[in-house]
């Protein structure tokens, strides 16, 4: 029996820090291929230990192996790139754009392209994601206008949004992508509502959760479990874990023990852990929650492993807590090189082709971006009117509002 | 037409708004089988089934939150909150989320849900069974916030804020679920039965939010009041003798500014009551819309009569419950002044 003496507080610390060699030995990734796929009406204490594992396709030489491969045609995948490559450029250029002061702010994808374009193939239209300000690959992989993302990001005078919303914050029910709020985990029990409401009606329709591993730590990551296990709403509860929260590690919202996916286990919710650098992976599971979710079958966990490559934001600086290269050594490498070397290895693409579709892509990007310029940016050109900003706070704007406006001089 | 208690005409309020829209749903804790601790969901779901009304975990943010992705969806979800003590976990919801959906997706998801929630003292309710919050609410842009004083106007209200497109806060002074209540504690309560304002017409009918009523005419001295100060206030008139015109505001976001200041333009003087907090209350807006609009009409500076700054005590219920014989102090220093 261990001594008492004086107790000591814990707190979690990454294993490397600004200076140090990144070191990723003692995250257990299993081989492609090597976790099974159970059926969509599984008991979900048989697949307990899926949420410890990880579901991989893609292995090192880009087969693509094992229950889970085989579900996309050369087509689908080939697509599944080019939107990859599109937010891929798409974020470059926007970032460009906020260092150039034509917005005040941005935020990447940079890494986990993969998660959010795949995820997107796996819905049908009139499915509602609600996504978190890092899943813009749900917008891309619809087809979304990017013009119209630009003009919301330019708060310009085609912005959808009329400059209420920070940058990033898109909304298009039409391409089932709710509202984004800036206050975390809120849209995680908000899903699952609309999930409710969906069976409460009779529909066919399902919801998608999105949540980072940070926001897993917000009460309402809580609410939104109990109420999906409760009610069996018909909702993928997504959790991207890209390993940081801004500066904080993961451990800060987990603590030292267990997976983001076992955190369902508890609440009787089947839980998948998914490799989310494959797109393949990505794609295979999320159609698995989709199909039964549609069949009444009640909500499915996952969580996408991955790996945040870029800053948090343009307001970020993350060579202040992590080391500068650890991107480069994170083990399930980058989703990008990872699908377009499959395609390779299937005899469907090419490096010549690569490249071509990435100098197509770019002019595509800046044809949209010069677009938007002309309806304006943040501080020069076209500008939503005064008047926006005090209506559409009510259906009907209120005496005291109105007032408000008049005294604006409106 | 039938004489109801307020918990009887919430409740017919909510069978009628979901008899005639199927997108109307129920939901909060002990509000599906059992028909709620204050039964004002009885028989509910054993009429429109078990997807129409229904229990929910004990998670105020859940029961909010969920809502509002229910509305992003297309239904309209009526869900309690049991004290609106217990709002504070939800509040994330209600002020971030609910309030600003319609603006910050320019209209592309809008929230028209309502929540209900039992509030105010006088019932030894301690600390956690008795706040007021409402000036929590007409603080935050979006909202419309809702506190009707009698059967007749809950039902009407209540129905007006389920067929709002927007949310809609609803407290339900609890105090009043059974009877009006003057702050005379000492004296045997009347039922709504005896009550003309008990009188509940039936089937659909709405009270618009946003319009006052003056429940007592009076030229001497204008009381702005809502929920269980409205009947402290016409006691409190009675009582001093004072000619006091009582205005119950029914909804606090939209005001009712006209009704107001025209009142306080032929009386000259005002006095402002709350059960809540004095500082920061809802209060202070009122006394700061009369001094604007009113200042050259004003004989006497605008009063207020308010809970003490503490949190709600127990023992002390009646020194702290702000009863006629303080409300009576102010109007007659208010005419003295």
């Amino acid at each position: 029996m261990a001594e008492a003496g004086k107790l000591r507080f814990h707190v979690p610390e990454p294993e490397v820090r600004p200076g140090g060699t990144p070191d990723f030995s003692n995250v257990p990734i299993p081989k492609a291929g090597s976790v099974p796929k159970p059926p969509i009406d599984v008991d979900p204490r048989e697949i307990r230990d899926l949420a410890f594992s990880i579901i991989r396709v893609l292995d090192r030489a880009g087969e693509a192996v094992g229950p889970w491969a085989g579900m996309l045609s050369d087509e689908e995948l080939l697509e599944g790139l080019r939107h990859m490559m599109t937010l891929r450029a798409f974020d470059a250029r926007m970032q460009m754009a906020q260092r150039q002061g034509k917005t005040s702010f941005y935020m990447q994808h940079l890494g986990e392209e993969a998660v959010s374009c795949a995820f997107r193939r796996a819905l049908d239209k009139g499915d509602m994601n609600f996504p978190t300000y890092r899943q813009a690959g749900l917008l891309i992989a619809d087809d979304y206008p990017m013009v119209t993302m630009m003009n919301q990001i330019y708060s310009n005078e085609a912005d959808p949004l009329k400059g209420r919303q920070l940058p990033i914050m898109y909304s298009s029910k039409e391409h089932g992508f709710f509202s984004i709020s800036g206050n975390l985990a809120t849209q995680y029990i908000q899903a699952v509502g609309w999930a409710m409401a969906s069976a409460i009606s009779g529909d066919t329709r399902i919801a998608a959760a999105w949540i980072g591993d940070g926001s897993t730590a917000e009460s309402d990551f809580h609410s939104a479990l109990v109420f999906a296990s409760t009610y069996k709403a018909p909702v993928i509860l997504n959790i991207v874990n890209n390993q940081w929260a801004i500066s904080t590690f993961q451990g800060i919202a987990r603590g030292g023990a267990g997976t983001f996916a076992a955190r369902g286990l508890g609440f009787g919710i089947p839980a998948l852990r998914v490799d989310g650098n494959d797109y393949l992976a990505v794609h295979a599971v999320a159609k698995w929650a989709a199909e039964r979710a549609r069949a009444n079958l009640g909500p499915t966990l996952i969580e996408y492993v991955t790996y945040r490559a870029g800053a948090h934001s343009t307001s970020d600086d993350p060579s202040a807590y992590r080391p500068k290269a650890e991107s480069e050594a994170w083990p399930l490498g980058d989703p990008v090189v990872r699908l377009k070397n499959h395609l390779i290895h299937r005899g469907v693409w090419s490096d010549e082709r690569h490249a071509q579709a990435e100098t197509e892509i770019l002019e595509t990007v800046i044809t949209a971006q010069k677009e938007a310029e002309s309806h304006g940016t943040l501080h020069a050109g076209g500008k939503p009117s005064i008047r926006d900003m005090f209506e559409g706070l009510y259906a009907e704007m209120p005496p005291h509002l109105k007032r408000q406006r008049q005294q604006a001089g409106i | 037409m039938a004489r109801k208690t307020m918990i009887e005409a919430i409740r017919d309020a909510m069978d009628v708004a979901m008899g005639l829209d199927e997108r109307v749903v129920v939901f909060g804790e002990d509000v599906g089988f059992f028909g709620g601790v204050f039964r004002c969901t009885q028989g509910l779901q054993a009429k429109y089934g078990k997807s129409r009304c229904f229990d929910a975990p004990i998670n105020e943010s859940g029961i909010v939150g969920a809502a509002i992705g229910m509305a992003a969806y297309g239904l309209k979800p009526c869900v309690e909150i049991q004290f609106a003590d217990y709002m504070y976990p939800a509040y994330d919801q209600l002020t971030q989320e609910a309030a600003r959906l319609r603006y910050r997706s320019n209209g592309d998801f809008t929230c028209p849900i309502v929540v209900r929630m039992p509030t105010g003292g006088g019932i030894f309710g301690g600390q956690t069974h008795s706040q007021s919050p409402e000036a929590l609410f007409t603080h935050v842009s979006g909202l419309k916030t809702v506190v009707p004083s009698n059967p007749s106007d809950a039902k009407g209200l209540l129905i007006a804020a389920i067929e709002d497109p927007d949310p809609v806060i609803f407290l339900e002074p609890k105090r009043l679920y059974n009877g009006p209540f003057d702050g005379h504690h000492d004296k045997p309560i009347t039922p709504w039965s005896k009550h003309d304002l008990g009188e509940v017409a039936d089937g659909h009918y709405t009270v618009p939010l946003g319009k006052a009523v003056i429940r007592r005419p009076g030229n001497a001295v204008t009381v702005l009041a809502y929920g269980t100060m409205v009947y402290v206030a016409q006691a409190a008139a009675e009582e001093t003798g004072i000619d006091a015109e009582v205005i119950d505001l029914r909804t606090l976001l939209p005001l009712d500014l006209d009704t107001i200041v025209e009142s306080v333009k032929k009386t000259g003087r005002c006095v402002v009551v709350h059960e809540a907090t004095l500082t920061s209350g809802f209060g202070a807006e009122l006394m700061s819309l009369v001094q604007e609009n009113c200042f050259y009409h004003l004989e006497a500076p605008v009063m207020r009569v308010a809970g003490w700054d503490t949190p709600y005590p127990h023992a002390q219920e009646w020194d702290y419950f702000p009863g006629p014989a303080r409300v009576g102090r102010a109007l007659i220093a208010t005419m003295e002044a």
